[in-house]
């Protein structure tokens, strides 16, 4: 484990280091100290590395993530994991707004409460959160599984295209063109791997599915009221 | 011959011909009127703008001989490589899905041609545009559609869009009938269905965030790219103090006779200030903060030719950009297509139903045969001619005002014609020494 001491060095002698990394480097784990909430931690990876920030994160922790595994013991700030294409990032503690926002893929695990916006517009990403999300969680969300093993804050998957929602608490209320929808064997099935992969114990049966109406896809005056 | 005279029938001013139209088709259908393109009201614009040119006062440069430089730098505030362009006149945002893949290639390689930059737009990047472009802005959009970290650092520059002249504070839309399967591909999303663009991006609010944001986009491009922000022509003072205060290398101001792929009538006439009004508060803004030519200032909407290209420099612009003109230099509105564009109920010039796909020209669809009607070589050569004819052109202007660069144009080199002009962009009213609003004598 090579100890990276963030207040001496700074984000940039960070990010640079972590970004210049070869594809066979043998510096595969890293342990950043004294992150005391700086912002842009770890964001830009492209190897398979592991990267623990050893306490709270500011803005944006593990952007735009490739392939990396991101750990943060303790809180995020807004933005951890936007725009991730691949790779784990894993909060410990809670995330605050749009956690997730616009990933394309890879796994957000965020085991304590996320804040409002969790998973906006999210294209791919898988999100886990261990406790509750805020109000207009997965907004526009258009692909990829949005897990929630606590409650849901109002107006959850306003304005949804495809993305799949799972709340197992209380869903506040629905967004716009975002209903209830049948559990089927398929959905249980990546669930379980979900939960499973985020290693957090909770049954799969336990769980609500929500999703698009999708009728607001195409214009349609008639629907109007409900913009 | 006891005929009582009748007065000749009337029309009135407020309910004209268009208005009435508009009237009947908004009954008909029950959905507001969307199109594409910018303000097409009349608007106080650079037209009423003249240069003073030389005098006995001013010594002119000789046309033909002496040297007028147009080249422009842009990033020097942070960026490690900052983009040099040979001319002020760069492609605006124009996004793959709203233009062909053909038109988008014919962009990329009239710019390069002319030795200047094309921009993405709301869709992400395609091969074709990065490849034929020397020089190429990645937009960082609020929907991120096509956003990834791979074309992020394949660009040469990213300009973070908060807004854009035809629609200040409005999302997109681009409707389903221009969902290809290859578009859709590129923006995760169902093929055939309306496709918003978000109005706000999803993980910043504000300046302050904006900033953090600006810092995030360095770090993982390893602080080489130059950082653009893009604001529509709304509180022009306001938001490029703020950009600037955010961390921008360079701030774009898009007046409201700049085009969008597709927005609501309303929207398009009645928010958003005139380019004309924008410009001269953005250059203060950045003058009060000691940072004019430090971070520079790209102005769009209705840029036509090279005189409206000097006036924008001599307010005190460092580039201006293009989008619609460079559609037509590529061969949009052209006259050859007029039987299609009847039979689409328009004619050549007043086409601005972009959003339905249908474009004879075969720029703004993403239907196969429309499409393939432009050689990109070809509409790329067309456009690469009428850019070095704007810059042919405002180097005669600058010239003939004596100046050895472009930008040593200036206020001073300006009149107005109308009292409208003369208080926007604060030069005096020609024949007197007035500029409203700010006292002297007339």
């Amino acid at each position: 484990m090579i100890e990276f001491d963030l207040e001496k060095e700074g984000v940039r002698g960070l990010n640079s280091r972590l970004q210049a990394l070869a594809p066979d480097t043998n510096e595969r784990k890293w342990s950043v100290l004294n992150p005391m909430g700086a912002h842009a931690i770890a964001v830009g990876l492209t190897q398979p590395i592991t990267v623990e920030v050893q306490g709270h994160a500011g803005f944006y922790c593990g952007g735009m993530n490739q392939h990396a595994e991101v750990i943060v013991n303790g809180h995020a700030g807004p933005g951890v994991a936007e725009n991730m294409m691949s790779g784990i990032v894993r909060v410990k503690g809670n995330a605050s707004q749009s956690a997730g926002a616009t990933g394309n893929g890879g796994l957000l695990i965020i085991e304590g409460d996320a804040s409002s916006r969790c998973g906006i517009s999210m294209k791919g990403i898988d999100i886990v959160v261990g406790g509750s999300v805020g109000h207009m969680s997965a907004f526009m969300a258009q692909r990829g599984n949005l897990v929630v093993c606590g409650d849901a804050g109002e107006a959850l998957g306003d304005s949804i295209y495809e993305a799949r929602l799972y709340v197992r608490g209380k869903v506040q209320d629905l967004g716009t063109d975002c209903i209830e929808k049948e559990v089927k064997p398929e959905h249980l099935e990546d669930l379980a791997r979900l939960l499973e992969r985020a290693q957090i114990k909770a049954d799969p049966k336990s769980f609500r599915r929500y999703g698009s109406a999708r009728k607001l896809y195409n214009f349609n005056v008639d629907h109007a009221d409900a913009y | 011959m006891d005929k009582t005279p009748q007065t000749t029938p009337r029309k009135s001013a407020t309910f004209d011909d268009y208005t009435l139209s508009e009237i009947r088709r908004a009954a008909s259908t029950g959905i507001y009127d969307i199109r594409g393109g910018g303000a097409k009201r009349k608007l106080p614009h650079l037209d009423d703008l003249l240069f003073l040119g030389a005098s006995i006062s001013r010594y002119p440069m000789e046309g033909y001989r002496e040297k007028c430089g147009t080249n422009v730098i842009i990033g020097t505030r942070f960026a490690k490589k900052p983009i040099e362009l040979k001319i002020p006149i760069t492609i605006a945002g124009m996004s793959f899905g709203s233009l062909s893949a053909q038109a988008k290639e014919a962009l990329g390689r009239g710019a390069s041609l002319a030795g200047t930059s094309t921009t993405t737009g709301d869709g992400g990047m395609t091969p074709e545009e990065r490849g034929q472009s020397k020089t190429l802005v990645y937009q960082y959009l609020p929907s991120r559609y096509g956003m990834n970290p791979e074309d992020l650092r394949k660009a040469d520059a990213i300009e973070v869009v908060v807004g854009q002249g035809a629609k200040p504070g409005g999302g997109g839309m681009l409707l389903g009938q221009k969902i290809s399967d290859r578009v859709a591909a590129m923006r995760c999303l169902p093929k055939g269905i309306d496709q918003r663009s978000a109005c706000r991006h999803p993980d910043w609010t504000g300046p302050d965030d904006l900033e953090i944001k600006i810092m995030e986009l360095r770090e993982i491009t390893n602080w080489e790219k130059p950082i653009y922000v893009k604001v529509g022509g709304a509180r022009p003072y306001y938001d490029t103090a703020l950009a600037v205060k955010a961390g921008a290398d360079c701030v774009v101001v898009d007046g409201m006779q700049g085009g969008t792929a597709a927005t609501q009538e309303v929207f398009i006439e009645h928010v958003g200030q005139p380019t004309l009004a924008c410009i001269r508060p953005a250059v203060q803004a950045l003058q009060d903060l000691g940072m004019h030519r430090k971070v520079q200032l790209i102005v769009s909407g209705g840029i036509r030719n090279g005189a409206d290209v000097a006036k924008a420099l001599a307010l005190g612009a460092d580039a201006v950009s293009i989008g619609t003109a460079a559609l037509v230099a590529l061969g949009d509105q052209d006259p050859h297509w007029e039987a299609e564009y009847q039979k689409l109920g328009t004619t050549a010039g007043s086409y601005d139903d972009w959003h339905e796909g249908k474009d004879p020209a075969g720029i703004t669809t993403q239907n196969p045969e429309l499409a393939a009607r432009l050689d990109p070589v070809l509409a790329g050569r067309r456009l690469s001619n009428y850019l070095k004819v704007m810059t042919l052109e405002a180097q005669t202007i600058a010239r003939a005002c004596g100046k050895t660069h472009v930008h040593n144009l200036e206020p001073e080199d300006l009149v107005a014609l109308t009292v409208e002009a003369a208080a926007m962009a604060g030069v005096p009213l020609a024949g007197t020494n007035w500029i409203p609003g700010r006292g002297g004598n007339y």
